[in-house]
């Protein structure tokens, strides 16, 4: 047995270690500043080059086209479900009045759950998915500090989940304006937005849809950091988004269902109306705010005290 | 057999009860039933009623008192009336909201309904207003109510039916104190015949609604009222007697008489009381100077409650007004008049959304506003015969309009061709809101001199379909006219008033129609002339809109974003300041010494895996980390990588003590647990990308030298996912090996290599930790071990039981192993041999020669001399030896003690 047993002499931080090696940071290799591990850049790199994103993103570019292609395929004939169907309806007989009704009708379609999974795909499996694939343990040997590992991460996950909402509601604009021309924006109730601030409208639906999705997204980051499954992190959250919508559909548990994180999700189409109803969108930003925060709180939390074990 | 439940720490047994706790209190405090704070009585009080009080009628009553109520603590009371066709349960919610804030509430069933005896009268003073006075003398008996002397504090609260009783018994009874009646009428004959046409529609929903077998044609009404409705209902018309009976169950004969402070609510969606009749209430009443507070709201016989907000308005109105005129709280309410405006429907289909406005004073229903000229000649309307066809301007069944999915947003009318004559304004320029009663002046020519027509206010926005707001409308009867439109004067026809705004680009449409499924008309078919005299007046009132309720929730979210920004801020500064605050002092004597390992412990939960491991590894070592499965090599190295913490002891490496994610982890190149490669990467990629990470200058990470020990030629260029066992595994030591980091730590390298690429490996590594490098090498191949390092730490149990360079710990005295052509004479040789200190058969030919000293060519040169063939010399593998007595042959893995 032979280990050194010295006497407790605390030497000033100036002392660098290394023979031949001159350190910047402290105790660091040559050119190493924990500032400028895994840059933005390069996990945006990372990301980019993954099968899963580029799928993700594509999907966006299709669904647009997907829906124009059926719209065409409409033969006029009756419509069987009865025009009763509230919003929807009413908004799908819109679709085809112009570009922005058309991307309007897109966003109406895919909120509810495609922009859902898409988000939780994003930010559930980031960071489960490096854990899975065994090289969390390099990154984070490496070392990039562990806050600045999240941070990035999550800050890129984030920008490829909002690239995804702009390029689904890009496409349609343009694809729904090359087809059915730029027509002021009809809205269910509340008569017709002129083209421009039609526009703007979109991005003000846009913005709150995305204020929205931090929910999804902040519990897919949660569960990611807590599991090596990545499947299991962005089911996880999907299926927490689900069970909040169904709890969102009995009445019967009353005020209850306002602290659901999807109750008014809906809210945005307050927008469309005439006078704008913000009501439920300052509340619905409260809660997604709310809900946000604190999942991605016990997420940083979490990951900070991990032993990681993958 | 036993089965053991999971065992969970206290921390997770801590914290799961208290999620547990805090959701369960959460769910149970929003769904559990409050305690009641009232006790109710239900009890048949008989009462002396009638002219002369010839008559009992026994009334169907519950009281509910607040449990504070007693003799030395009295309570104010309210009498809750109820509407027509109603119960007193039809106002248990109210009644129990009430007495939640300390009223003592009776309400009853009038008397023709339910369960309480007698007839409807219609709130005849002597009849239902006589049982409501009996009903006050009752509280004024009660020890629980306070008086005042022996004038009860008492207060009539109703809704229609019940409202006007609460006006007729006000101005009858001088003993209440305040009175809130809602959507009720201020004279009958006004209700039933505006403008002298017969609402009949209304009319036998209100009469038709009595059951009662024994009298099939008039229910449990009173005879007379059964009478005149009949009366009414055959013919059309009125005549003083009927208008007489109708008049003296209408609070407009005895306004002048009422003293007590009103609340006045009315509501716009109303087409059996309008607004109109509220509007007299109040003027009568306020003309005594008696308080007046006069509210108007979206909702009524056709609108139903309304939206959440106005019943949360009305609400608050009636809780200011009883609060201080029963009870003595708060100031004077002011006298101010609230109204409110459908701005839209719900986005989100949760019904209507409004405006509420405020005015000082009630303005009335005629003030001035826009005159809005109409453009239409004059036209030919046809009366269809027996009033059928007719457009349908109102249904008279609350919220009815609303399943048919137009509630409030206006009437479902369709004119009739040729029954209708429209006079339409120019596309209003800016939006336009009305408030209050429309005025137009109409000439009209009939051949029989009389004529019943229909007139109605239309919005026709410029997309959509046009409506009636609210579905009013007003009929006239018109007599002596003349048979020609030339001779006609103008007649003045005030519109029902409502609060409605056309938005810019809407037109205003006047229509004059000759039929309306709600109103009696005249049965013989005519064609009537109609023109129109002069604009449309549109009054308006300048309203203060109300603060609407939900605006906190903007500052609620404004608190939020500053609070989630400024905890931002505090974490951040929190978490710099603890990094600064962390231990970075170097150990000056070891800073040359790549590693040292101190008195380390692993816990987890449930079982030690690392006890206690000391060992230090120094420049120019390759050191093997030796163990059997589950000996703790692997937990001992994730906590040198600082993927986990340890329970105790610590790791200095080049003196630096090593936390999760210290700086000197970066002189420290890693392969632990298996290669971690994004799959659908090359191999190139990967570790271009994963030198990116580090963030170091691209010159350091010596590439080539890292191709070149991964061996992979052109299969670099390949996705990571294509690759064998083997070559991820030299990937990733040629991406522990990027930069040359002066400590290499490799766990299990030569996992999935060929016997040629271990070689290989070995060189490497042994060329690796010269010039001053080091390498930690954990494994359980023995063979690879000695041949590799120069050092060995030897673990088993999570503990260090050996540690030395690798020939100190083999021994100085090697065996060896000899294969002979003749077992006995090589025995006997050797035995005689100077230097060997035993001889073992070991099976077959071979022996196994223990030399103590003495050189391997000294023994196998006494037994050629000896004439022994010797097929095979080699050293016996000593470490395994050595391994096997340390472990003791124990082969339980660490991870699996007890």
């Amino acid at each position: 047995m032979s280990t050194d047993v010295v006497g407790g002499a605390a030497v000033s931080t100036d002392v660098v270690g290394g023979a031949a090696v001159s350190t910047e940071v402290v105790g660091g290799a040559r050119g190493y500043r924990p500032g400028a591990t895994l840059s933005l850049w390069t996990e945006i790199r990372r990301q980019a080059s993954r099968r899963r994103t580029q799928m993700a993103l594509g999907f966006m570019v299709l669904l647009p086209l997907i829906i124009l292609i059926a719209f065409q395929l409409d033969s006029g004939s009756n419509n069987d479900n009865g025009g009763g169907n509230g919003q929807f309806s009413r908004l799908s007989d819109l679709a085809t009045s112009g570009g922005p009704n058309f991307t309007l009708f897109t966003l109406l379609v895919s909120s509810g759950f495609l922009l859902v999974v898409v988000v939780a795909l994003f930010c559930g499996d980031t960071v489960a998915s490096e854990a899975s694939w065994g090289s969390l343990r390099y990154l984070l040997a490496m070392p990039v500090p562990r806050a600045r590992l999240l941070g990035i991460k999550l800050a890129v996950s984030l920008l490829y989940s909002l690239l995804a909402v702009l390029t689904l509601v890009g496409t349609a604009l343009l694809a729904g304006t090359l087809r059915y021309g730029w027509a002021p924006l009809s809205a269910p109730i509340g008569g017709e937005i002129p083209a421009g601030t039609g526009v703007v409208r979109l991005l003000e639906i846009v913005g709150y849809l995305c204020v929205c999705l931090l929910v999804v997204a902040s519990l897919a980051f949660l569960l990611s950091v807590s599991t090596d499954a990545p499947l299991g992190a962005v089911g996880g959250a999907v299926l927490l988004q689900i069970l909040s919508n169904i709890l969102d559909q009995i009445t019967a548990l009353g005020n209850l269902r306002t602290v659901l994180p999807t109750h008014y999700n809906d809210a945005w189409l307050g927008l469309l109306s005439s006078p704008m109803q913000v009501d439920d969108l300052v509340k619905g930003a409260v809660a997604a705010l709310a809900y946000a925060t604190v999942f991605f709180a016990l997420g940083f939390w979490r990951f900070l005290r991990k032993d990681v074990v993958s | 057999m036993r089965v053991r439940l999971p065992s969970l720490s206290r921390r997770q047994i801590i914290s799961g009860a208290v999620a547990l706790v805090l959701v369960a209190g959460l769910v149970g405090w929003a769904a559990a039933p409050k305690p009641k704070s009232f006790r109710t009585t239900d009890q048949m009080i008989t009462v002396k009623t009638g002219p002369g009080d010839g008559s009992e009628v026994t009334l169907d009553t519950t009281l509910y008192l607040p449990k504070s109520a007693g003799a030395d603590d009295p309570v104010p009371a309210i009498l809750l009336a109820h509407g027509f066709g109603g119960t007193k349960q039809s106002v248990r919610s109210d009644a129990e909201r009430f007495a939640d804030q300390g009223y003592a509430v009776l309400a009853w069933t009038a008397q023709g309904f339910g369960r309480s005896t007698g007839e409807i009268h219609l709130d005849h003073p002597d009849w239902e207003v006589k049982d409501a006075e009996r009903l006050i003398d009752w509280l004024a008996a009660r020890p629980e109510i306070r008086k005042d002397g022996n004038d009860p504090k008492v207060a009539a609260v109703g809704g229609s039916y019940g409202g006007a009783l609460s006006l007729l018994l006000a101005a009858q009874d001088a003993r209440v104190d305040a009175i809130v009646p809602m959507i009720t009428w201020n004279d009958l004959v006004n209700v039933f015949l505006p403008g002298g046409v017969f609402k009949r529609q209304w009319a036998g929903e209100f009469f038709g609604s009595s059951e009662n077998p024994a009298d099939p044609q008039c229910g449990r009404f009173a005879a007379d009222i059964c009478k005149a409705y009949l009366d009414i209902a055959t013919t059309g018309r009125s005549t003083p007697a009927t208008e007489a009976l109708l008049r003296r169950s209408s609070p407009s004969q005895v306004l002048d008489r009422i003293k007590a402070p009103t609340l006045l609510i009315q509501g716009q969606v109303d087409t059996l009381f309008p607004l109109s009749e509220g509007d007299a209430n109040a003027r009568g009443i306020a003309a005594n100077g008696t308080p007046v507070r006069v509210a108007w709201y979206t909702g009524g016989h056709d609108g139903g409650s309304g939206p959440q907000s106005e019943v949360d308005r009305l609400r608050q109105l009636s809780d200011q007004w009883l609060g201080h005129y029963l009870k003595g709280n708060g100031a004077t309410p002011p006298t101010s008049f609230t109204y409110s405006r459908v701005s839209g429907l719900n986005a989100q289909g949760r019904g209507l959304v409004t405006a509420a406005s405020s005015v000082d004073a009630y303005p009335g229903l005629r003030n001035a506003g826009a005159a809005v000229e109409l453009q239409g000649p004059d036209q030919r309307i046809a009366n269809p015969p027996d009033g059928n066809p007719a457009p349908i301007s109102s249904l008279p069944i609350a919220g009815l309009a609303g399943l048919l999915g137009t509630a409030g947003a206006g009437g479902i009318t369709r004119e009739i061709p040729g029954q209708h004559a429209d006079f339409v304004s120019a596309p209003v320029g800016a939006a336009l809101d009305v408030t209050g009663a429309p005025k137009v002046r109409l000439r009209v020519a009939s051949p029989t001199g009389d004529a019943t027509l229909f007139v109605k206010l239309y919005d026709v926005p410029a997309k959509g379909e046009p409506s009636v707001p609210d579905g009013l409308i007003a009929p006239i009867r018109l007599t002596g006219l003349p048979k020609s439109i030339g001779d006609a004067v103008p007649v003045t026809v005030t519109l029902p008033a409502v609060v409605h705004r056309f938005e810019a680009g809407s037109r205003v449409r006047v229509t004059v129609a000759t039929a309306d499924s709600g109103y009696w008309s005249p049965a013989e078919p005519v064609v009537y002339t109609v023109a129109l005299d002069g604009p449309v007046d549109l009054p308006a009132i300048a309203g203060i809109p109300l603060a609407n309720p939900d605006v906190v929730w903007r500052y609620v979210l404004a608190g939020l974003i500053a609070a989630i920004a400024l905890g931002l801020a505090v974490v951040l500064i929190l978490a710099r300041r603890r990094a600064r605050r962390i231990d970075r002092s170097v150990d000056a004597e070891l800073v040359d010494t790549p590693l040292v390992v101190r008195g380390l412990r692993k816990e987890y939960k449930d079982f030690v895996a690392v006890s206690r491991v000391d060992f230090t590894v120094r420049r120019g070592q390759v050191v093997g980390l030796l163990g059997p499965n589950g000996a703790g090599k692997t937990t001992s190295l994730r906590v040198l990588m600082g993927l986990t913490r340890p329970t105790a002891g610590e790791i200095l490496v080049f003196g630096h003590r090593l936390l999760p994610g210290a700086p000197v982890l970066s002189r420290v190149g890693a392969l632990v647990e298996g290669p971690g490669f994004l799959p659908h990467l090359t191999g190139a990629q990967n570790l271009e990308l994963y030198w990116k990470a580090t963030g170091r200058p691209a010159e350091d990470a010596r590439f080539d030298e890292a191709y070149e020990i991964a061996g992979l030629g052109t299969a670099v260029n390949r996705r990571v996912s294509t690759y064998s066992h083997g070559m991820r595994q030299r990937l990733a030591i040629a991406q522990a090996m990027l930069g040359l980091p002066e400590l290499l730590v490799l766990d299990e390298p030569t996992d999935g290599l060929d016997p040629p690429q271990i070689a290989e490996m070995r060189k490497v590594l042994r060329r690796y930790a010269t010039g001053g490098r080091a390498v930690l090498v954990s494994s359980h191949l023995l063979a690879e071990v000695e041949q590799t390092c120069t050092d060995v730490v030897v673990m088993h149990r999570g503990e260090v039981v050996a540690a030395g360079p690798v020939d100190e710990i083999v021994g100085e005295s090697p065996s060896v192993q000899l294969d002979v052509s003749d077992v006995d004479t090589a025995e006997k040789v050797l035995q005689e041999l100077t230097g060997v200190r035993s001889v073992a058969w070991s099976g077959g030919r071979g022996l196994v020669v223990d030399i103590d000293g003495a050189p391997r060519a000294e023994v196998v040169a006494a037994l050629v001399r000896a004439g022994v063939g010797i097929d095979r010399v080699a050293p016996r593998r000593r470490l395994e030896d050595a391994f096997l007595s340390l472990v003791g042959g124990d082969t339980k893995a660490s991870g699996e003690r007890p």
